[in-house]
């Protein structure tokens, strides 16, 4: 396993949308360090062959009738917004200026 | 009732019924015991004193006018603050939540809130239930009410305290790899992490979609089944909810018998690391079985070697996906950065993100980034779940010979708050014993077994049975929970120590945190 180091720590956390301080960054990488060392086990488990599983039951498809039912309204869904402007979400701008 | 709030739920629902107690009084005396008691304990987030004499006092009305309600009516509960309530706060223990109110109640609470038992409140728990200790709630921890300055378990320690220093009957928790159980254990209560897709998940803030589950955290095996019953169930609103008709755990409950039933020892997960007196007070529980008629079987289930392994990386990777939602656009928290003239959106995400997740909740999201980027895939997550297959076949192949599997809950009793609170990998085998059965779908449970001699704490066993078999979690549960009683000549709790005094010693101790201990909303 490639030693994981401050710098890949930093990359995810910008992945993750995470802006860890320098000192949060330093504690997470030895951190981190620790249990991926740790999980690193799943690697010598007899897996060969094995089919993965990602659920504990079959999942199928669930559809509901298409029938229209009430929603929650624009008001207690913008109840609890950090920022609103005309009955929508006010968002920080998405594109840069120039 | 002499103190209606010692009653078991059962019992409570009886009074109710035959018009001894009203639901408001049943209400106020559990109000009055939170405020007395819930400044040292912290079992609370917030406290709806308010709504909860507003809900009593209609079932009341409605009882005098002679109208049919549901058997538990009238009798209170409290909430996890992981699941989301109308009207009331829903935090998930964490900064990024903080103030928000739900414009919805998730499934459970709304069967709770038909059923008409009132809601008390909602409870501490560790942030987006990441923890085993509830040290990482952003709100501060909870206190084991058998010793003020131990763990009472996370993620859910404010659902198992808030049962055992009797603020409550009946609490909801949810189990992501032990967080029903493994406070259960710790507090000698009883808890159940039913069937995957047995209670409905909508309105349950996700951790990991694929093994979260909501279940009942109550003081007897009687209590956890009605309340079970009562939140379980198919549900068109979660994707995943099983389409079948409860487990009839009530009935299984009230039967007790043990009879013939085979109890699988699983090999792997007894003797080293667990403490002695948790070891022993199973070895005692797994003999008063077989003094009711049981039979005992051993069995090997090799690969839940891996199981914690597997879980640190299945858990975080689903974690991470679920957490992207915490935008900081819709609701929450949002934090502008720092020196930033104009900030973009991505911007405000990440200083909202790194201002309102705790360090625990930034560790499982960078870990699960980290095995689901190109490149580790494979090797971390494609791994984990093949291991998890592997778990499955294991309790495929001993559910052959045994109806029901046994191992102790925790591997400790309760441990000091602080002492494992920067080694997260200590803190992880916790769970050594939960995880397989959130790993494989299959239900579990925690019954008291005791207290250990070497230090006077409360020990658990955990009962695991096949997918949809919960009710013989329930028969093997009232079994042992009567044949200990007897055995105790009274509830475990009896014995646990006086919180008032407690409560009294820690004002005197601390005078400057008096504010505190008013138990009121925070």
């Amino acid at each position: 396993m490639a030693e994981l180091t401050r710098d890949d720590v930093a990359h995810l956390a910008g992945l993750a949308r995470i802006d860890l301080s320098d000192a949060e960054l330093d504690r997470m990488v030895g951190e981190l360090g620790v249990i991926l060392e740790s999980v690193a086990k799943v690697q010598k488990a007899p897996t060969d062959g094995v089919e993965p599983m990602s659920h504990p039951l079959p999942l199928t498809n669930v559809t509901r009738a298409d029938v229209v039912v009430p929603s929650l309204g624009t008001q207690a869904v913008l109840a609890a917004a950090p920022a609103v402007e005309d009955d929508r979400f006010s968002v920080p701008r998405i594109l840069t200026e120039d | 009732m002499t103190d209606p709030i010692r009653s078991t739920a059962a019992e409570m629902a009886a009074a109710l019924a035959a018009g001894e107690i009203s639901s408001v009084e049943l209400t106020q005396a559990h109000l009055d015991r939170t405020a007395a008691v819930d400044g040292a304990v912290h079992a609370y987030l917030h406290v709806d004193g308010a709504g909860a004499l507003d809900q009593a006092k209609a079932i009341d009305d409605r009882r005098a006018a002679g109208e049919q309600l549901h058997p538990m009516a009238g009798v209170p509960i409290a909430v996890k603050d992981v699941m989301a309530t109308k009207g009331l706060p829903t935090t998930c223990g964490s900064r990024i939540l903080e103030g928000w109110i739900p414009p919805y109640d998730a499934t459970l609470v709304r069967r709770l809130r038909e059923a008409g038992l009132p809601i008390l409140g909602k409870l501490n728990m560790d942030e987006f239930a990441m923890g085993s200790s509830t040290e990482h709630s952003a709100y501060g921890p909870t206190h084991n009410p058998w010793d003020l300055t131990r763990i009472p378990g996370g993620s859910g320690g404010g659902s198992s305290s808030v049962v055992a220093s009797f603020q409550a009957p009946l609490a909801i928790g949810t189990d992501t790899g032990g967080s029903i159980r493994q406070p259960a254990a710790v507090t000698g209560t009883v808890g159940t992490k039913p069937t995957y897709g047995g209670v409905s998940r909508y309105g349950l803030v996700a951790l990991a979609s694929s093994l979260d589950q909501a279940g009942p955290c109550t003081r007897t095996v009687l209590d956890a089944a009605l309340l079970h019953d009562l939140i379980g169930g198919h549900d068109p609103l979660d994707s995943t909810s099983i389409d079948a008709p409860v487990p009839p755990v009530v009935e299984a409950a009230r039967r007790a018998d043990v009879t013939g039933m085979r109890i699988g020892i699983v090999k792997e997960l007894t003797g080293a690391g667990f403490q002695a007196g948790v070891q022993q007070r199973f070895d005692e529980a797994i003999a008063a079985l077989v003094a009711r008629g049981a039979e005992v079987v051993e069995v090997s289930c090799p690969n839940f070697e891996y199981a914690l392994a597997a879980y640190y990386l299945i858990l975080p990777s689903e974690a991470s996906s679920n957490l992207a939602k915490f935008d900081a656009m819709r609701y929450g928290l949002r934090v502008l950065p720092d020196g930033v003239a104009d900030p973009s959106a991505e911007q405000v995400m990440a200083a909202t993100r790194d201002a309102g997740f705790g360090d625990e909740v930034k560790r499982r999201i960078i870990l699960g980034t980290y095995a689901l980027s190109s490149g580790y895939y494979d090797a971390y997550y494609g791994s984990a779940q093949k291991v998890r297959r592997l778990i499955a076949d294991d309790f495929a192949r001993a559910f052959e010979t045994a109806d029901v599997l046994a191992s102790p809950t925790a591997p400790t009793t309760a441990f000091k708050l602080g002492d494992k609170l920067d080694d997260p990998m200590a803190m992880y085998l916790n769970d050594i014993a939960t995880i397989p059965a959130n790993l494989a779908g299959v239900p579990g449970m925690s019954v008291p077994t005791g207290l250990a001699p070497e230090d006077g704490l409360p020990t658990g066993i955990q009962f695991l049975a096949p997918a949809t078999k919960d009710e013989r979690l329930y028969a093997v549960g009232a079994a042992l929970e009567a044949a200990l009683t007897e055995t105790w000549g009274g509830p475990l709790l009896d014995r646990a120590p006086d919180l008032l005094l407690a409560s009294a010693d820690l004002r005197v101790g601390a005078p400057n945190s008096a504010d505190a201990t008013t138990g009121g909303a925070r």
